[in-house]
């Protein structure tokens, strides 16, 4: 037998058919098609409201009234987060206790209970004053007079979603190795520098993803905020305009279109935050790379 | 001159367990010692003491005349705060077994960021230090690879930079080719014999013997948190006096 030096021809092989992937999609494209075709044209859904108010002004302003709700209130979550979380696993004992109690209060009652508390909150403590006890008082505020709602219902998602945030950081802290805080130790580098340049971004990875579902949950919590009382975010407002003509059900499809929409967009923010934050993560080559080496490689070729 | 390394009876125990059981050696600066020894014979611990990566429990630890982890002040012994304990080990550079890069950094990011963030020297002059630096580990293609992209050798060299960088005085070497493919052990060690040649005080654990042979200006063989054996690593290689040194380089051989 004679070797045979030439390269092989590329395979070019049969692809693996998939008759049934087609025949269930064809079954749910039908059972959806149902589905539609009666509630187009069931008159109880009445389509006419709908479309008369899904982009009607006080619709839209309370949908944006519901993203700066979530907007907000996650900005404080994280923030807050980070730090119970970070105190959660600091060396001092006073630190790691405060965070402990915080976590366990909040988390352990209610949001809704919690909503209900910071709309009482101007009726327990009537002022705000800022000054030396018994002393000269250099800022004074009477929590009666202000419409403060809004920000009572921001302050009491904040609050309530820091406590989830802590526990979703912690574990992304926790997931990196332990080689990497010593060899940040070796190098001289403080606890929180560690803590800042080598352990947050490494737990960015692990905290991305669970994060994004806390943003597109707490979307959908803002419609509690009812409980402050505070009813200017889209499903408050969507539901006061439909009670008022007795036709609740275009109203509600109203909303659940914005929020749908809205976390849609969501949804496509977190895809790029994902993929900042996973590199390095792999050993597999960006397309940049991968041309660049291609190119590497003919030119061998060429030379030889 | 002052030794580099001193250490006096150096205990250390985790709870009940006694790992290091009274260590007693001096590394002059410019030399190089390496140590030998059956795993679970305490020589990666008392590297990690001399880094104050771990705290000893009795004796004394000086690295360049100052006491590690410690201030002594009439008789007793004050721990010191982290901020001291991190500027001492800003002095001494470690490689470990396992490279530990930093993942979400670039090769040459991960060699200056102790440089700005640390030591705050200028971004521009610490990149330029980091180009060199890995030129001289015979890195400069891969200054832009993020380290799930380079082979074993290739992070350990990088981590070797990575140290360096520090302008260390002292630099301990924890395995660092145990965790290698055996044809890329040979690049991490040439880098290191460049490395003693150039004059750096060195203390390598490892088992890599014809290294130790090679390079080492004093061979330490330790078992059972006790160094067993001492001397020139020819003397200690070829014509062992203890028992237990004998067994353990004919097991090796």
């Amino acid at each position: 037998m004679t070797a045979d030096t030439s390269l092989p021809p590329r395979i070019n092989a049969v692809p693996l058919r998939h008759p049934w992937r087609w025949v269930s999609a064809v079954i749910i494209i039908a059972l959806v098609g149902l589905f539609l075709y009666g509630a187009a044209t069931n008159p109880t859904y009445y389509w006419a409201t709908y479309s008369r108010y899904v982009f009607d002004r006080r619709v839209s302003l309370a949908a944006w009234n519901t993203i700066q709700l979530t907007v907000l209130s996650m900005l404080i979550a994280v923030v807050l987060g980070v730090g119970l979380a970070v105190m959660r696993l600091s060396p001092n004992p006073v630190l790691r206790s405060v965070s402990w109690v915080y976590i366990w209060i909040f988390r352990g009652t209610p949001v809704y209970v919690q909503l209900v508390f910071w709309g009482l909150f101007p009726v327990i403590y009537r002022n705000i004053q800022l000054g030396i006890p018994f002393g000269p008082s250099f800022f004074h505020f009477s929590l009666q007079n202000l419409s403060l709602f809004f920000i009572l219902a921001v302050i009491g998602l904040g609050l309530n979603e820091a406590a989830y945030m802590a526990e979703i950081i912690r574990a992304g802290i926790s997931s990196v190795p332990e080689g990497q805080t010593e060899a940040s130790t070796a190098l001289g580098m403080s606890w929180w520098m560690t803590m800042r340049r080598t352990i947050l971004p490494q737990a960015m990875r692990v905290i991305i993803p669970p994060t994004g579902n806390e943003i597109i949950s707490m979307l959908k919590t803002t419609s509690l905020v009812i409980a402050v009382p505070y009813s200017g975010e889209l499903y408050g407002r969507a539901h006061d305009i439909g009670v008022a003509f007795f036709q609740p059900i275009p109203l509600l499809m109203v909303a659940a279109t914005w929020y749908l929409a809205i976390t849609s967009v969501l949804m496509v923010g977190q895809y790029y935050l994902e993929r900042y934050f996973s590199r390095g993560a792999s050993r597999k080559l960006t397309s940049k790379q991968l041309e660049v080496l291609a190119l590497a490689q003919r030119a061998v070729e060429e030379h030889q | 001159m002052t030794a580099m390394v001193v250490a006096d009876r150096v205990c250390k125990d985790f709870g009940a367990l006694k790992v290091l059981k009274g260590v007693t050696l001096t590394v002059e600066p410019g030399q190089v010692m390496c140590i030998v020894g059956p795993s679970g014979s305490g020589k990666s611990t008392f590297l990690r003491c001399i880094n104050h990566l771990e705290n000893i429990s009795a004796g004394r630890l000086y690295v360049d005349g100052d006491l590690v982890g410690y201030r002594e002040s009439r008789g007793k012994l004050h721990e010191l705060p982290a901020r001291e304990s991190a500027k001492q080990r800003r002095g001494v550079g470690m490689v470990f077994q396992h490279f530990n890069l930093f993942p979400h950094r670039t090769a040459l990011a991960n060699i200056v960021e102790a440089p700005i963030h640390v030591k705050k020297v200028a971004k521009a002059a610490a990149l330029q230090r980091g180009r060199d630096l890995l030129q001289r580990v015979g890195m400069s293609e891969k200054a832009d690879a993020y380290p799930a992209q380079l082979s074993g050798g290739q992070q350990q060299r990088v981590a070797i930079a990575r140290a360096l960088a520090m302008d260390p005085k002292l630099m301990l070497f924890d395995e660092p080719t145990s965790a290698l493919d055996p044809e890329l052990v040979g690049e991490v060690l040439n880098v290191m014999r460049d490395l003693a040649r150039a004059g750096m005080t060195m203390v390598v654990v490892t088992h890599e013997m014809g290294f130790a042979r090679e390079v080492a200006d004093q061979l330490v063989f330790m078992d059972d948190g006790v160094i067993v054996e001492s001397g020139k690593p020819r003397d200690v290689l070829s014509n062992p006096q203890h028992q237990r040194t004998q067994a353990f380089l004919s097991k090796l051989l």
